[in-house]
């Protein structure tokens, strides 16, 4: 995936969630839930629904890395560009 | 006839044991303990052997017990009682004056500790502040925050000038914000300048009683622009204010709290409480959560419900222990590494919070070190026996659960330190509480329900110390919760063999969502003010998270298109207006909702048609009026 790719996935998921904020502009260093108003279980289903999207195990230890946009684009481009072998747990 | 008491009449004795002021555990005699000891708790259970002294003898009435209590306590003179007296002024005139009453963990990772003699100088000149602003005895004083130690010195301020403290869930949109503060007719709010201009700028001029907006902060940063119109700053007003203040000598009956809690219909219900409630929160610390002087206790919630005010502010307050209070909200690592690193040894925390923590790998606790955690409770809703086991398995230690609410001020029926648990169930009533399961007879009588295992309501019997007192201003609705001395709960259960209680259900369509209850009502209010909207019904749908979550069905005006977009504009509606933690998290289109002959939406059938459910049954239960 593309970082604008990673972007667009991510602002279309969060503003699903919380369709309110949609048109804001997502502060890449910010925590989501700092910046908009979403709760644990908002958090959550974020992330489900990014794994749904993308096909990526999230497991819950790596759930801080996906608080904030620049985290996102970081996890899941790291995820994408891994071995293959390191993908299916070698 | 004899109702569920303590089994076997197992009472708390009034010796407690203390630690003397070097920290010391001084262990009182058994011979001080009125009738036979009996020590009945276990290791497995992590109480510390000798630390909770329990005896068994012939049944004490709840008034003779609930007087033991209080000489536990202080009080004023003439009779008077006070929280914030209780809380901290007491051991700030004592031994304990130097010991950490709240360690404050900031977002940002920084840390701050405030004394029991620290917090009374900030609670004094606080109070000082709000009586120099002319703020006197019953005025209301809402919070808006999230947890700054700003909130905890303005609850002890607000009680020591007689107010009324009434903290809001930061969480809450403007709508769940206004509807509180007309009914409890706010006349002071705390906040931040944040919450201010998203929440409450926008409805300020709907509440004609709110007089002063104190915003968290002070007003000499160069960066920052005046306090918005019509506030002021927290830090001046403490600068302007005396530093020492004397506490208003409150009678027990005397207000001192106002908390929210959700009805199937109407408007949220504001429940009073009283100042004696302390008594209530002492003897619950101590019993049902094993808390002790020398503890420090983290209890998750946020003041904004009522565990996080009883439980998060009030009771290890007036223990004497420490309090760890994080301002971040939930995030599992960061909750092992504060258990960890604060040395926590007595933890109270919730079942979403608990199945959030078992998603984790089962191998993560284990690179934290928890062997100082001795105690872990559990409340909101109930605890699911898989988690139990979860606690024993990978925690090494056993969850209690307890059973409580908002009109119940405290803890009411607990999994102690000293009983063995039964994974799933709330445990057994405390000491001074008296609990039984009825059925409503035909002639609106009681019918007390002997045999275990039988569904019926549970019931209380009234008068415990920190039980509500009103629904403000809503006689009708409070009287309705009594009936022949006994209080309602509207929760089913039964009680089995062993005395053991179990929670069965709600007996009305109030939604339990990650602990707290929704009013459906509240939210289909909101809903139905979207343009498009002409009827809308929520209900509960299970979630193996959050316990249940909010699901709404919406029919539409014709003239509308019931597409994609229309639906997020509803559901950024209802999240603008209610806020995350109350608004539906999914929305449905329905062409027509069902509805009894005289017009009422049946929630019932809808949820029964959504689970699954044969809905020949569910029908019966709905009133044909």
């Amino acid at each position: 995936m593309t970082e604008e790719e990673i972007i667009d996935l991510v602002q279309r998921t969060l503003f699903s969630i919380a369709p309110e904020f949609e048109g804001e502009k997502i502060e890449p260093g910010s925590a989501f839930r700092d910046q908009f108003e979403i709760d644990s279980m908002d958090f959550l289903n974020f992330i489900i629904a990014m794994h749904e999207a993308t096909g990526v195990d999230i497991p819950e230890v790596d759930y801080p890395d996906l608080e904030t946009l620049e985290g996102c684009v970081g996890y899941f481009q790291k995820k994408h560009q891994a071995p293959k072998s390191e993908l299916e747990g070698e | 006839m004899r109702h569920a008491g303590y089994p076997g009449n197992v009472r708390l004795c009034k010796t407690f044991i203390y630690p003397d002021p070097e920290g010391e555990v001084q262990q009182k005699p058994a011979a001080e303990c009125t009738g036979k000891m009996t020590e009945v708790f276990s290791k497995a259970n992590g109480a510390q052997s000798g630390r909770t002294c329990l005896s068994t003898h012939e049944d004490r009435s709840p008034d003779v017990y609930w007087d033991e209590v209080a000489k536990e306590l202080d009080g004023l003179p003439d009779g008077a009682l006070n929280i914030a007296h209780e809380a901290v002024d007491r051991h700030a005139a004592g031994p304990r004056g130097e010991y950490i009453a709240i360690r404050w963990l900031a977002k940002t990772g920084e840390t701050t500790d405030i004394t029991y003699t620290e917090l009374k100088q900030r609670s004094d000149r606080f109070a000082s502040a709000l009586s120099g602003l002319g703020i006197v005895k019953g005025d209301r004083v809402f919070v808006l925050s999230d947890r700054i130690p700003e909130l905890y010195v303005t609850a002890l301020s607000v009680f020591k000038i007689a107010g009324v403290f009434c903290p809001m869930f930061a969480a809450f949109g403007p709508e769940p914000i206004k509807a509180r503060m007309t009914i409890g007719a706010a006349r002071v709010l705390v906040t931040t300048e944040r919450l201010y201009r998203r929440k409450v700028a926008v409805i300020r001029d709907e509440l004609p009683d709110l007089e002063y907006v104190i915003i968290v902060g002070e007003n000499n940063d160069s960066d920052k622009d005046e306090a918005p119109g019509g506030t002021c700053y927290f830090e001046d007003l403490m600068r302007g204010a005396a530093s020492d203040f004397n506490i208003v000598a409150t009678r027990p009956d005397d207000a001192a709290i106002l908390h929210f809690t959700s009805g199937t219909t109407g408007t949220p219900k504001g429940a009073v409480h009283v100042h004696q409630a302390v008594l209530a929160h002492y003897a619950t610390a101590k019993f049902a959560l094993d808390l002790h002087p020398e503890d420090i206790f983290w209890c998750t919630a946020d003041p904004g419900w009522v565990t996080g005010t009883s439980y998060g502010i009030i009771a290890p307050l007036v223990v004497g222990a420490t309090m760890i209070v994080d301002q971040q909200e939930f995030d599992a690592q960061r909750w092992y590494q504060t258990l960890q690193d604060q040395k926590v040894t007595v933890w109270y925390t919730a079942p979403t919070a608990i199945r959030m923590l078992m998603r984790l790998e089962d191998t993560v606790p284990g690179n934290y070190d928890l062997s100082k955690l001795r105690f872990i409770a559990s409340v909101g809703e109930p605890l699911n026996p898989e988690a139990v086991r979860w606690g024993v398995d990978v925690l090494d230690k056993t969850i209690h659960d307890n059973w409580w609410q908002t009109e119940t001020g405290g803890i009411m029926i607990a999994n102690t330190a000293s009983l063995a648990v039964k994974p799933g169930s709330m445990g057994v009533p405390i000491p001074g509480i008296e609990a039984a399961i009825i059925e409503h007879s035909d002639d609106d009588k009681l019918d007390f329900i002997t045999d275990p295992d039988r569904d019926g309501e549970l019931v209380l019997r009234s008068g415990w110390p920190s039980m509500f007192r009103s629904y403000l201003g809503q006689e009708e609705r409070y009287q309705r919760c009594f009936r022949d001395g006994w209080y309602l709960t509207g929760d089913l259960a039964r009680r089995d063999k062993d005395g053991y209680f179990w929670f069965v259900g709600r007996a009305d369509d109030v939604i339990k969502s990650a602990g707290h209850l929704i009013g459906p009502f509240e939210v289909e209010s909101a809903l139905v003010e979207h343009d498009a909207v002409v009827e809308a019904a929520v209900i509960g749908l299970p979630d193996e998270i959050a316990g249940e979550s909010v699901k709404a069905f919406v029919t539409v005006r014709d003239d509308c298109e019931a597409d994609d977009a229309l639906l997020r504009d509803i559901l950024a509606h209802a999240r603008k207006r209610l806020g995350p933690a109350i608004a539906p998290r999914q929305i449905e289109f329905r062409d027509s909702l069902p509805k009894t002959r005289s017009g009422k939406i049946m929630r019932r059938l809808l949820k029964a048609q959504e689970l699954n459910l044969p809905t020949g049954d569910v029908s019966t239960l709905e009133t044909y009026s």
